[in-house]
This record gives structure tokens, sequence and C-alpha cells, in this order.
């Protein structure tokens, strides 16, 4: 037992020089973007924490659009941080706020918006102030080809078109509700999805004829939907939060796990899968 | 598949003629049954010598193998379902509908049979009448007496108005005080009964009372039948002569001796030849502590005893030696030869007493 | 041979007289045997706790606001009529498939039976996406259901009541199955000699023998029903009226607004202890 403790933090001790280099390049690549100011704070953060060895699991709670691509941060992070691992719990941004305020162990909360965020500020069980790291953009997701010819926001009011929407109560449902009411525009959809994924789920089988849904969830789709964009998403825009938690287990991984979302890696990871830089 | 040793049916256009063929993996039922209208046919054997299975072949419930056939007035039952047959049973514990009223029950089948509701509830309420439980026509079955029950089930298969009733052990569910009463009402309603009846049983005083012809079957074949006098002064199987309470022999006569195949000799009154039963009831033996010199009698046997029953307010003695047999004795005697397992004595019996009849 | 022997005892059984009824002991735990008292006990307290707990925390104050709002109503109407709904679906379907794997022989039977189980074990989403595979609009029933018949199930309160229906009845179906393998089968020979054809005797016979099992699996049925929501939400969706049931709002406002979630829970719990208590007396008192 003592022997393999032992074996583990020299070989930590040995790759924190390697994270924290790989660290360094990724703030030197993320100097180069226009606004910088909120990324550079907690990167100096993480380069001053990144000296004690990173060790054990981190538990990220983040919301089901950050699937793909915190999996694949996760990956990079374990990488990088050999000796660490990164477990995931993810679902609808309400639900892991509500398991969070009920006591689960977590690290990090990344958001699908500053509402649910701020269910676990308001319980005071959060370590930071939770920064926005991506923002996401509503697309209407049709069916391959767009055979309704759907081409705005209003096509989707058409009668006979079966339209999904996410339930007003997750960020994708009052993100849409706010894009229509800015558009003074009333749909009835065939059904109020209680997520984002099952919204498009609905999609891919063909079910429904469109949905309401993220940018990123139309890109993680493939081809089996087409996005559609349409200007009034710009009116409802999605800030995704991330913060420590207070009741962190492995507070100082945890922080470092933030800090490559933030980094200029982590945010082209972010971009690649279709989320907008804060 | 017919077999030859089996006594031709003729075929008739009254009555029931089968042949009941049931395989199935090592047994095989294979009788054959004849019966005209008014008759009541009791099929009489031990347990699981196939009675049951025949009733259930003949009500249809158990399909016939190849060779089996059932004809009843003129026409072939053997491949209808039980619903089509004109067939009514009794079961052994009735059977009776625990939902339905007394009534009820007996109106399930007229009204299977397409009688209209009202009209097979008064043809039920005729037949509790007739069986006297019109009192009792509300009752749900299991507030009936065995007795009641019993009247019933027989009601319920009777206003179908069968060509064949089966009956099996209609006696068996009930205690031996109301069994007495059943027993003589049954015998009155099935002589009443102006179709075929075959009743199963393995109660030989029932067989003898209800029935006008018994059939003794033996794992799965029939090995006698005849009128229940005949059967009771004939037996011609272990079984049937332990039934009827009677020492059974078989063996070869010359004049007035037969000679047993087990060894000893039995003479008799009869005069035969070839291969005959001899049999005499326990009663008809004596018994002596030695061997006794004055006896007329030229049945003496040295035996010893292996075991003692009483039976009713005589003692049962079962012997082996030179001959095994049942003797009866009073209490006083046994008591007076000091009887117990194992005590050697001398068994006679007088030839007056046996009875020989060819094989 | 062999059944000769076994009709011989199931007769010996039953000379009995009709199958005796359940005895009441009327709250005498002093015969119970601790070995039997104390896991009761316990199991009956894990199953209690949670309620108990739903109780204790429920925003009492906010419950009257709950009871007055329409949409919680609506929720609740038509829970209750999609659970009773699909229990009727399933009792028209699966009591005679309970009889026909009670009563009939044929080969594969085992494995049949094992694949009616099979919603039992399934996550019920994935029952739910396996309703849409099957009968949604492109679905392998459901594209010539939506060509020939212009039926499509997804969203309709009718799509509730198959999704719901689909995870119950294996419920009724087990419970049938186990009363009808139970029940002598020679009251239908019985029937069969009074000219009664099987059918008939399944209905006035067979059916009244074992309608308490019916109505047990029924009740079963109608409580799995009643608390449905993966396949509900994954089949039929969730729109307020027309296929959001209480399950469904339950978790909606378990998003952002937990008090209401509980206090809607507790209609639930209320509404549906209500409903099986007042069966429960009509068959307990019902002779059969």
């Amino acid at each position: 037992m003592t022997r393999s403790t032992r074996r583990t933090r020299t070989r930590t001790l040995r790759v924190a020089g390697v994270g924290a280099a790989a660290l360094l390049a990724l703030s030197a690549c993320s100097s180069s973007d226009s606004d910088s100011s909120s990324n550079s704070s907690p990167k100096s953060d993480t380069s001053a924490s990144s000296s004690p060895k990173l060790s054990g699991t981190v538990t990220v709670f983040a919301a089901a659009s950050l699937k793909e691509s915190f999996t694949t941060l996760g990956k990079e992070f374990e990488k990088a941080n050999p000796g660490t691992k990164v477990t995931f719990n993810f679902g609808g941004s309400d639900t892991l706020a509500a398991s969070i305020t009920g006591g689960a162990p977590a690290d990090v909360f990344a958001a699908a918006s500053p509402k649910t965020m701020a269910v676990v500020t308001d319980k005071k069980d959060a370590a930071t102030t939770p920064a926005t790291f991506v923002r996401n953009q509503l697309e209407i997701a049709t069916l391959p080809g767009n055979p309704d010819k759907v081409a705005s926001l209003k096509d989707l009011t058409k009668s006979g078109l079966k339209v999904v929407l996410c339930d007003k109560t997750v960020p994708c449902g009052a993100a849409a509700q706010k894009a229509l009411d800015a558009s003074k525009l009333k749909l009835t959809p065939a059904s109020y999805e209680q997520d984002v994924k099952s919204a498009l789920t609905k999609v891919e089988l063909k079910e429904a004829d469109a949905a309401v849904v993220y940018k990123t969830d139309v890109k993680a789709a493939g081809d089996k939907v087409e996005g559609v964009e349409f200007p009034e998403s710009a009116k409802a825009i999605n800030d995704y939060p991330i913060a420590l938690l207070k009741d962190a287990p492995n507070a100082e991984a945890a922080k470092a796990f933030i800090a490559l979302v933030q980094s200029a890696e982590g945010q082209k990871v972010l971009t690649a899968a279709g989320f907008l830089q804060p | 598949m017919t077999d030859p040793t089996l006594p031709p049916s003729k075929p008739s256009d009254k009555g029931l003629d089968a042949h009941l063929v049931v395989h199935r993996d090592t047994f095989r039922l294979d009788i054959a049954l004849a019966a005209a209208p008014g008759d009541v046919v009791a099929l009489l054997g031990p347990n699981g010598a196939g009675k049951s299975t025949a009733l259930r072949a003949l009500a249809g419930l158990t399909p016939l193998s190849d060779g089996g056939l059932i004809r009843l007035d003129g026409t072939d039952l053997g491949r209808t379902p039980p619903e089509a047959r004109p067939v009514g049973v009794v079961f052994q514990d009735y059977l009776l509908f625990p939902h339905l009223s007394a009534l009820d029950n007996v109106a399930f089948g007229p009204r299977c049979q397409g009688v209209p509701k009202a009209a097979a509830r008064e043809l039920a309420a005729q037949w509790l009448e007739r069986m006297g439980l019109a009192e009792h026509a509300a009752a749900k079955p299991r507030r009936l007496s065995g007795g009641q029950a019993q009247r019933v089930a027989l009601a319920r298969a009777l206003a179908t108005h069968p060509r064949l009733l089966l009956l099996d052990e209609p006696l068996a569910a009930l205690d031996a005080r109301t069994r007495l009463d059943v027993r003589s009402q049954l015998r009155r309603h099935l002589s009443d009964f102006e179709a075929v009846a075959v009743l199963v049983t393995h109660d030989p005083l029932d067989a003898m009372v209800l029935a006008d012809r018994l059939v003794v079957v033996e794992h799965g074949r029939v090995v006698q039948e005849g009128t229940p006098s005949d059967i009771a002064r004939h037996p011609r199987t272990d079984y049937i002569a332990q039934l009827v309470g009677l020492n059974l022999y078989r063996g070869a006569a010359e004049g007035h001796t037969v000679r047993l195949d087990t060894g000893p000799a039995i003479t008799t009154t009869e005069d035969l030849s070839g291969p005959v039963f001899v049999a005499f009831p326990p009663s008809a033996v004596t018994l002596y502590r030695d061997r006794p010199t004055g006896s007329s009698a030229r049945n003496l046997w040295r035996c010893e005893v292996a075991g003692l029953e009483t039976h009713g307010d005589q003692i049962r003695a079962d012997l082996t030696g030179e001959l095994a047999l049942a003797a009866d004795l009073t209490t006083v005697a046994a008591a007076e030869l000091d009887l117990h397992t194992g005590a050697p004595v001398w068994a006679t019996v007088k030839a007056a007493q046996t009875h020989a009849y060819p094989a | 041979m062999t059944e000769l022997d076994a009709s011989d005892a199931a007769a010996d059984t039953l000379t009995g007289g009709p199958r005796r009824r359940r005895v009441r002991t009327g709250g005498r735990p002093a015969g119970v045997p601790l070995p039997l008292l104390l896991p009761a006990l316990v199991g009956l307290a894990f199953l209690l706790l949670p309620l108990l707990a739903l109780l204790l925390r429920a925003p009492w104050r906010d419950l009257p606001n709950q009871l007055t709002s329409t949409a919680v109503w609506q929720a609740l109407q038509l829970s209750l009529v999609c659970a009773t709904a699909a229990t009727g679906v399933s009792l028209v379907l699966g009591v005679p498939l309970a009889w026909l794997l009670a009563r009939t022989d044929f080969p594969g039977r085992g494995f049949v039976r094992a694949l009616v189980t099979l919603p039992l074990v399934l996550p019920p989403v994935v029952g739910g996406v396996a309703l849409l595979l099957a009968l949604g609009r492109n679905g392998v029933v459901g594209q010539w259901l939506d060509s020939w018949f212009g039926i499509t199930l997804p969203f309709t309160t009718a799509g509730v009541v198959v999704a719901e229906a689909f995870v119950a009845m294996p419920f009724l179906v087990i419970s049938v199955e186990g009363t009808l393998r139970a029940a002598d089968p020679r009251y239908e020979e019985a029937a069969a000699t009074l000219g009664a054809s099987r059918f008939t005797a399944f209905r006035r016979v067979t059916l009244p023998l074992i309608a308490p099992g019916i109505a047990a699996g029924a009740v079963l049925a109608w409580a799995r029903a009643l608390g449905e929501f993966g396949a509900t939400i994954t089949f039929a969706g969730n729109f307020p009226g027309r296929t959001q049931t209480m399950p469904l709002a339950v978790y909606l406002a378990l998003q952002n607004d937990p008090a209401a979630a509980i206090a809607l829970s507790l209609v639930l719990l209320a509404v549906s202890i209500a409903v099986l208590a007042g069966l429960r007396d009509r068959w307990t008192a019902a002779p059969s």
C-alpha cells in the first residue's frame, strides 16, 4: 500500500512538470485572444497552484450539452496529469444543481445557465465566483435536408409542423421562450421535452420535424439533423458558468481542470463543438 | 391394434360400445366396455389400475390412442371434444363451481346448450326439487354438506340429459354415516336413469350395491367382469378375492383333488379336471394348537401365524406355512389358542366349505 | 398413469371443501416469531421512511396554492385517466396472454414468458425509445399506422396510454398467470363436460375463479402506470393537458421549484392511496 502510494507520488511529481509546461504553453496561446482580461486571472492562479502535484479523482458535474467537449478535455487533463482521473456527471443543469445542494460530492459544476448556477451559489455551495467560460446559441434542428424548408423561427409556427421545445424549466427551453417572446411569436409545440438531448432525439428519430436546441447539439448530432440558424437566437444566448464547489474533495485538481477549460486549448475544444467564446 | 383376446363387442345402435385405449409412458390402458341403456356398470379396481383414465377417456378429457373407439347410441365419439359429447360427469370431489349457487351450478349445463337463462334456471330448480334440495338452491357450494354437494353434482350432470353418465368414486368423499344414505339415494337415481351409467370405484360394496354389472380392472386391463353375485362367488384374481374376503388359490383339478401351483392339495366337493380356482372364506378355517386327531377334515396344513388383526368382533389371522391363508376366529378362541406372531398352528377346512370352479 | 395419480392427489387436497379464505389475525404480534418480526418491521420502515420524509419536509403552506392550480388538476386528471386506460388495455390483452402462458403448451413457451417480463427489467426510457422505434411516426409498425390510418401515437394522450400499458402490463400478466397456475384446471374440465366451449369455460368459470388474482394484477398495473415516467416522457413527450402526467409535472417542477415538486408528489400519493384503499375494501368485502 505504502509502496504503491510512493510510486504514484514520484510519478505525479515527474509529470507535474509536464503538466505545468503544457498549461504554460496553453496560456501562451490564449494570450493571442482579444479579450484576455477574464482569462488571465484564473490562469495565473493555476500556474501558481500547479506546483503541488495533482492526483486523485476530479468529479465534474456538467450540463448535458458539454458532454462531448468535456469528455475530450477530461482525457487531455488525465494525460497531462497522470495519476488523476476525471469523472463526469452529465445531466440537466437543474438536476445537477439539485443534487449539489442536496450534498452530492462534486468538485466542479459547469452549468448551462446562470440561473441554475445561482441555485448553487444561493446555497453558498460554490467556493469561487462562477465564471462564464462559454456561451451557447440556439439553432433550429430540422430533419436532414430540411424537407419542410424551415428558414426562420417564424416558420416553426406553420401548422402541421411538429416542433419540440425544451421545457421552460430547463435552460434551452427558457432561451427558446425568450427568443420567441422577443420576436412576438406564439408557438405550440408537440412537446416540452425534459432536456435538450431528448428534444434532439425526437428529431433524430424523425418523430418531430424540428426542435429548437443548441448549436452544439446540432453539431454533435452530425448528419442526423440539419441546423438552421436564426437571427432571434442572438437575443437568447446562454452563458455557461463554471465554479469550484465549496465542499470539493479534490480542490487543487479541480482548480487545474477549471483552468484547462478556460485556457486557449480548452476554448479550442469547446468552440470546435459549436460553443461561442464568452 | 385390436386385441384378439378381448371379448368381441357387438356394435349396437343403443347404448355404449367402447374400446378404451390410452397409451402413456409405460402405462397402457386397454379395456373394452359395452352397456345397454339402463345399465349401471361399475369399473372396480385398485388405485392406479386405470379406472379414472378410462372415465376421462369416455368424457373426452383424455384423448384415445390409436385403436381406441367410443360409440354411443351408434355415434362415433372417439374424436369428439368433451363439450360436444352427450356425457355427464360427477367428479370425485364434485367440482361444483364455487362462485355459483347450487341452482346456477345445475343451470350451467342447460345454459351452455343454449337454453335461455330463465328456462335453464327453471329446469335447474326442478332438478334440485327432485333431489330434495329445493331449499338449498341459493346456497354456494361451500355451504352444502358432502351429501348435498354430491346430489347437486348429480343434478348438474343429469340436467344436460346425458346419454352416458359417468361417476368417479361418487361416495369416496363422504364420511361413513352419510355414505349409507347417499348410497341408497344414488342407487334410486341410477335405477331411474334411462341411459348408460358408468361408475368408477375401489370400494366393492359401492360397486355391488350401485351396479348391475362389474368390470374389474387391474394394470389397465379387464381381469374379470360379471354380475356382482357372480364376481363375489367366483373371484379370479387375488385382488377380487381380497375385496370379497375369500382365500383364493389356483391349481389343477383331478376329480375332487386340486393340486395347487404352489404345492399342497385341497380336497373339494366339485368334481372337475384341468385348471381351476379354489376359494373358501376365512371363517371356514379352524385352527388347532396341536395336530387334530379326531377331525374329519381332509384339508389339514401346518402353518405359522404371520400376523393378527381385529376384524369386527373377530380376529383375522394371517398364516404362512404349507398354505398361505387367512383365518377368522373369535377373540375367545384366539386367547385359548394363545395366538401370537410366530406361533405354530394347524389349519383345517372342510371340503364342503370350499368352492372350486374352472379357471 | 401419472396424470391419473396427479388428479387423484389433487382430488384429495380438494376434498376438504372450497379453498380456505384468508384468516385474519387481528393485530396479535405476540405469536409472530422474532426472526420474522424484526426484518418485517425494518422492511416496513425502509419502505415508509422516504414517504415520511416527504411528509415532514412538505411545504404545507404551499399546498393550498398547488391544489388550486388548474395545471395540477389537469395533470392529475390525465394521470388517472391514462393509468386507468392503460390498466384496461393491460386487462384486455394481458389476461388472455396469461391464460395462454398458463394453460397451453407450445414450443418456446418458457422463452415467451421471459420475453413478457422484459419490460420489467428494461429501463423505462429505453422502453420509450423502443416504442418510438416500433410505433413512432417512422417506426417499424408506426409508419404503416400513419400512412394507412393517419394514426400517430407520439405526443398524444393515446401515446401516454401505450407507454404506460407497455410498462405496466407485465405486472398483470405475471400476477394473473400465477393465479391461473394455482387455480384447479379441472373446473374447466367440469365445465367442458357440461357442454361449455373452452372460451365459455374461461369466461364463466375460470375468470370468476381467478378474479382476485386479476384484481391484484390490475392494481399493480394501475399503480405502476400511475407512477410511470421514463417511457411516457420519451414516447409521448410532455405537453400540459395532453401528455403531461403527474410524474412528468413533478419531475419538471423539481428542476426549479423542488417545494412544488414535493407538493405535487403528495397530491399524487394521496390520490393513489385513496383509490387503492377504496378498491381494497370493496374486494375484501365482496364474497367470491
